[in-house]
C-alpha cells in the first residue's frame, strides 16, 4: 500500500473536464486512445484507400495472405484487407449510436424514476429489475430475430437490453443529489422540476454516466459483432467483421478468413477497455486510484487538478 | 433484500428461524417477478412483426387458406393476447410449456435436455474461472502500483475484450483441427451412449454410474468451451476480486492478524479472503449471468446441444413457444442465483440480517 507508488495523479470527483487530461496521462489510456484514433481514422478513410472494392468478387478465390492481396481473399473471390478496413465504417459507428441512445434513455427513465419518487419511481424500476433479469445476448438475439435480422433491429435490440444499467446508476446517483442543499437551495428559488433537474442534478450525473458509457463502447461492439456472427445483424454481402468470422466457419482451412476479422473486433474493442478504465480510475470515487489517495481527505476543492504533474505524489498521499 | 445491521447482541441459533419467514418472503416476490418475466416473454413474441406462421409452415403451405386457418385455430392464435396469456398461464401451472412449432415436441421435454447441458458450461466455467480470478486478484492487489498489477490489470482488460466466438473459432481449429489434442463438438464422442440422467450434467451423472471412460471423455469435451468461457469471466472476476481485496487489507483486523506474526497465507486465506467474501459473491453471481449469455455464441461453434443453441434455433425460426420457454427458464435461473447469493450472504457474513 505504498502510495507514493500509484502511478496516476490525485482524482477529483465531480471535476470531469479537468480530470480528463489526467486519465488521459496514464500508459494504458494512452495506448487505448491511440488504436481507438487509428481504428476511428480507417472508418474515416476507408474508401480512399482500400485496394479492392469490398464487395467485388474479381479475385483469385481463397488465396493466402500475400499472394494475390495482403490479407488474402474470400471464398467468392472478395479482398480481405479491404472487407477488413471497410467493416470499421460499419461496426463502430453504429456501435457508439447504440451506446449514445441507450445512456439517453436509460438517464431519462433513471432520472425520471429519481426525482418523481413514489409509484412513478417503483414502477419504472420493476421494469428495469425484469429487463435485467434477462441475460443480454439472449434478450438481444430474441429481439433481433422478432424484429428481423438486419443491422439496423440489432442495433434496436443492443439499445433494448443496455439502457436498464444507465437508469440504475442515474436513478441511485439522483436519489443521493435530489437531498443536497445546493438542489434544495435551488427548489427553493423557485426552479421548476425540470429546470433543477437539467441545472443542478444531470451535471453532476454527468461524469459516472460517461465513465459507464465509455465501458460499454466495448461491450456494444461484441454484442453487435456476435449479433452478426449469429446472422442476426449484419446481412451478407455487407462487410461486417462479425458476419466475415461467421463465412470463415464454413472455410475453417482458410485461417486469415476469420483471424482478421477477430483481431480487428479484438484491438478496437480492448482500445475502448483501456480508455474506459482509465476513465473510471480518474473519475470513480470508489475506483482503487481514490482509495490510495488516503481515507478522508477527498475534498474535491482542494489543489488544482489540472497543475498535478503525474507521478508526483501530493501531499496528503504520503502515508 | 438483505440489509446490514450490526446487532447489539449475538445472534443465537433459535433466532435465526426468521430465516423460514425470509424464504418465504423471497419466494413470494420471486413469483411475482417471475410473472414478470413470462409477461415480457409474451409481450415481446406477441409484437413480433415477423409472420410466425409462415415461419412454421413454410411459404407453401401458407399460402393454402384451410391450412392456415387450421393453424391457427390450433394453436389459439385467433383469440386476443390477454386471452392467450391468460391460457399460457394455466398451461404453465400445469406445468405445459406448449408445444414447440419447429419439433412438434413439448418445449419442456426439449428444455429439460438443453438446460443441464449449459448449466455445465456455466458451472465449469464458474469453477475455473473463480480459482484463476481469486488467485489473479489477490496477486494484483498485494502488488499494488507495480508491475505485475499492471500486467496483470492489461491481461484482465484484455480477458474482457476478446470476442468469445471469435476464440472458440481459433481454439476449435488449433487445438482439434490441426494439434488434435481436444476432440470435436458435442458432448460426446458418436462412440459412448449418454449416461442415465440424474442431474443431466454428464460428468457428474458417469461418476454417479461408476464410468470413469465415460467421465473423461464428457470432461475433454468440456474443456474448450469451458476454457474459452472462462477467458472473459476471468477478466471480470480478477478485476472485482482486486478491489473487493484492497478494501480489506487496509482494515485494521488484517494489519493485527499480521502483526501476530501469523503467515502470509494463513492472512490470505482466514482473514482477507474471508472479509472479501461478500463482494467476490456478488459478483460470482453476476459472472454467472454473463456465462449465460457468452453460451449462445460459444455453443453455436461447438454444436453444444445447450439452451444458447435451442434458444438461437427457436428465435431464428420464430419458434415462440420455444423462445417463451427459454425466456422462462432463463429468468428463473437468474432468479435462483440472486435468491441463493443473498441467502449465502448471510451464511458467510452473520452480520447481514435477512429481513
Amino acid at each position: 500500500m505504498n502510495a507514493a507508488t500509484a502511478p496516476r495523479s490525485r482524482p477529483r470527483r465531480r471535476r470531469l473536464l479537468r480530470a480528463i487530461p489526467a486519465a488521459w496521462r496514464t500508459p494504458l489510456a494512452v495506448v487505448g486512445a491511440v488504436i481507438a484514433l487509428g481504428w476511428v481514422i480507417v472508418a474515416i478513410i476507408a474508401p480512399w484507400v482500400v485496394p479492392h472494392d469490398p464487395l467485388a468478387q474479381e479475385l483469385t478465390r481463397l488465396t493466402p495472405p500475400g499472394e494475390v492481396s495482403l490479407l488474402g481473399t474470400d471464398q467468392v473471390g472478395r479482398d480481405v484487407f479491404s472487407r477488413l478496413l471497410t467493416g470499421a465504417r460499419v461496426t463502430m459507428p453504429l456501435a457508439l449510436v447504440m451506446v449514445v441512445c441507450a445512456t439517453v434513455l436509460g438517464t431519462l427513465i433513471g432520472s425520471v424514476a429519481g426525482y418523481v419518487g413514489g409509484w412513478v419511481d417503483e414502477a419504472l424500476m420493476r421494469l428495469t429489475d425484469l429487463m435485467m433479469a434477462f441475460p443480454t445476448v439472449i434478450l438481444a438475439m430474441i429481439i433481433a430475430a422478432s424484429l428481423g435480422p438486419s443491422l439496423f433491429n440489432a442495433v434496436i435490440a443492443g439499445v433494448v437490453v443496455s439502457w436498464p444499467q444507465y437508469a440504475r446508476v442515474v436513478r441511485s446517483l439522483v436519489l443521493s443529489l435530489r437531498t443536497q442543499n445546493f438542489v434544495i437551495a435551488g427548489r427553493l428559488l423557485g426552479y421548476s422540476p425540470w429546470r433543477s433537474l437539467r441545472s443542478d442534478i444531470l451535471p453532476n450525473v454527468a461524469g459516472p454516466v460517461l465513465v459507464l458509457a465509455s465501458l460499454d463502447i466495448g461491450t456494444a461492439i461484441l454484442l453487435l459483432t456476435g449479433l452478426s456472427f449469429l446472422g442476426l445483424g449484419a446481412q451478407p454481402p455487407t462487410a461486417e467483421w462479425g458476419s466475415m468470422i461467421s463465412g470463415a466457419m464454413d472455410h475453417i482451412d482458410a485461417w486469415w478468413l476469420g483471424v482478421f476479422p477477430g483481431l480487428a473486433i479484438l484491438t478496437v474493442v480492448m482500445a475502448f477497455n483501456f480508455i474506459g478504465d482509465s476513465l473510471r480510475d480518474a473519475l470513480d470515487p470508489l475506483s482503487s486510484a481514490e482509495r490510495e489517495g488516503a481515507a478522508g481527505t477527498t475534498d474535491p476543492a482542494e489543489a488544482d487538478p489540472a497543475a498535478t504533474p503525474v507521478e508526483t505524489p501530493t501531499t496528503e498521499e504520503g502515508r | 433484500m438483505t440489509s446490514t445491521a450490526a446487532s447489539p447482541t449475538p445472534t443465537r441459533p433459535w433466532q435465526r428461524w426468521p430465516l423460514l419467514g425470509y424464504v418465504l418472503r423471497r419466494l413470494g416476490t420471486s413469483v411475482l417477478l417471475m410473472l414478470g418475466v413470462t409477461m415480457v416473454t409474451f409481450v415481446l413474441t406477441a409484437l413480433v412483426p415477423g409472420d410466425p406462421i409462415a415461419a412454421a409452415l413454410g411459404e407453401g403451405a401458407a399460402s393454402n387458406p384451410a391450412t392456415v386457418a387450421a393453424y391457427i385455430e390450433q394453436h389459439g392464435l385467433d383469440k386476443s393476447i390477454p386471452e392467450r396469456y391468460l391460457i399460457y398461464l394455466t398451461n404453465l401451472l400445469q406445468g405445459d410449456l406448449g408445444t414447440s412449432i419447429k419439433t412438434g415436441r413439448p418445449v419442456a421435454t426439449e428444455l429439460a435436455t438443453a438446460v443441464p447441458a449449459t448449466i455445465e458450461v456455466a458451472l465449469g466455467a464458474i469453477i475455473v474461472s473463480l480459482a484463476v480470478g481469486l488467485t489473479l486478484g489477490t496477486i494484483a492487489a498485494h502488488r499494488r502500483g507495480r508491475a505485475t498489477d499492471q500486467v496483470l490489470r492489461v491481461v484482465s482488460l484484455l480477458g474482457l475484450s476478446v470476442p468469445t466466438f471469435w476464440l472458440a473459432i481459433i481454439a476449435y481449429h488449433t487445438f482439434f483441427l490441426r494439434l488434435g489434442i481436444a476432440p470435436g463438438a458435442g458432448r460426446l464422442d458418436p462412440a459412448f451412449t449418454p449416461p442415465p440422467t440424474v442431474t443431466g450434467l454428464y460428468t457428474v451423472d458417469f461418476l454417479l454410474g461408476g464410468d470413469p471412460v465415460g467421465f473423461f471423455d464428457a470432461l475433454a469435451h468440456l474443456a474448450l468451451p469451458v476454457l474459452v468461457l472462462s477467458l472473459f469471466t476471468i477478466g471480470l472476476l480478477t478485476r472485482f476480486i482486486r478491489a473487493a481485496v484492497l478494501e480489506v487489507l487496509d482494515t485494521d483486523y488484517v494489519r493485527a492478524a499480521r502483526a501476530k506474526g501469523l503467515p502470509a497465507r494463513r492472512v490470505i486465506v482466514a482473514y482477507v479472503l474471508r472479509g472479501a467474501s461478500l463482494p467476490i459473491l456478488t459478483v460470482v453471481g453476476v459472472a454467472f449471468g454473463v456465462l449465460l449469455s457468452g453460451t449462445v455464441l460459444v455453443e453455436a461453434v461447438y454444436a453444444w446441444p445447450g439452451l444458447g443453441t435451442y434458444a438461437f434455433n427457436s428465435a431464428i425460426n420464430l419458434d415462440l413457444p420455444g423462445v417463451m420457454g427459454v425466456g422462462l427458464v432463463v429468468g428463473v435461473i437468474y432468479l435462483v442465483i440472486n435468491f441463493a447469493v443473498d441467502l449465502l450472504y448471510g451464511v458467510l457474513d452473520p452480520r447481514v440480517r435477512l429481513a
